[in-house]
């Protein structure tokens, strides 16, 4: 089953600089640790204790993945996966 | 990655339109922060096109850009074949220096991270705008050069 990811510019370090990968799994987890064979270091970058990190964005086609099933959202084959780092911070 | 660190430059040089336009923005969501993109054509670190964001977290001492923007933002530049050059946000009550928080959310090694305070903002006296690299936690601070046109 093929998805394309598309990785952002500070995690294409795990990805020879390349813009997008393919990956596959029944699952966005599935999808992470399938990810991790090929590109090693980069699940921990996305995912941590089980649970997408808080300041990563993961969207599905174009919805957030939050408001679909978070990590334990279901993919399709032909589906497209972004990875985006929120742009975020504060005075604190 | 190397040549992405090769064309990093240690100055910001920016056109005085776009600054008034950091700061107006700034300005006008005091107190809470505002925060921005100023677009580039890819690899040429020049900024040209000012997008101000919507802080979602709509707080004075914290910004976030909404998820959904977000994507649409970073659909669009890759489209038109941009990089977020200028990555700016405001403080309100404190210096223009990255926080802590600032540092640990910075995901965009290739941009300049400007500053704003509006700490000075009822009497509208002198304010600061500075830029920084953040790059894997390290802070360095770099020169920004105004000019009129490029």
């Amino acid at each position: 089953m093929a998805i394309e990811v598309r990785i952002p510019t500070i995690l294409r370090t795990y990805t020879d600089g390349q813009k997008a990968v393919e990956g596959g799994g029944e699952t966005l987890a599935d999808l992470f640790t399938d990810l991790e064979t090929r590109h090693t270091g980069i699940q921990a970058r996305i995912v941590d204790g089980g649970e997408l990190r808080r300041f990563v964005n993961v969207y599905l086609n174009d919805e957030d993945v939050r408001f679909l099933d978070g990590i334990n959202t279901k993919l399709t084959d032909g589906d497209n996966v972004t990875i985006l780092p929120a742009v975020a911070g504060g005075m604190v | 990655m190397e040549a992405l660190l090769l064309i990093l430059t240690t100055m910001l040089t920016i056109t005085q339109a776009l600054v008034d336009q950091i700061v107006a923005h700034a300005r006008q969501d005091h107190p809470d922060e505002a925060c921005g993109v100023v677009a580039g054509p890819e690899g040429t670190g020049r900024p040209e096109r000012f997008i101000p964001m919507l802080n979602a977290a709509r707080s004075p001492t914290f910004y976030e850009f909404d998820s959904g923007d977000l994507l649409k933002l970073y659909r669009e530049l890759d489209d038109r074949d941009e990089e977020p050059v200028v990555i700016y946000h405001s403080h309100t009550a404190t210096e223009a220096y990255p926080s802590r928080t600032d540092i640990s959310y910075a995901n965009e090694p290739g941009a300049h991270y400007v500053l704003v305070s509006t700490a000075d903002a009822d009497d509208a006296g002198p304010f600061q705008f500075r830029s920084f690299r953040i790059l894997e936690g390290e802070v360095t601070e770099e020169e920004v050069t105004v000019v009129e046109t490029y």
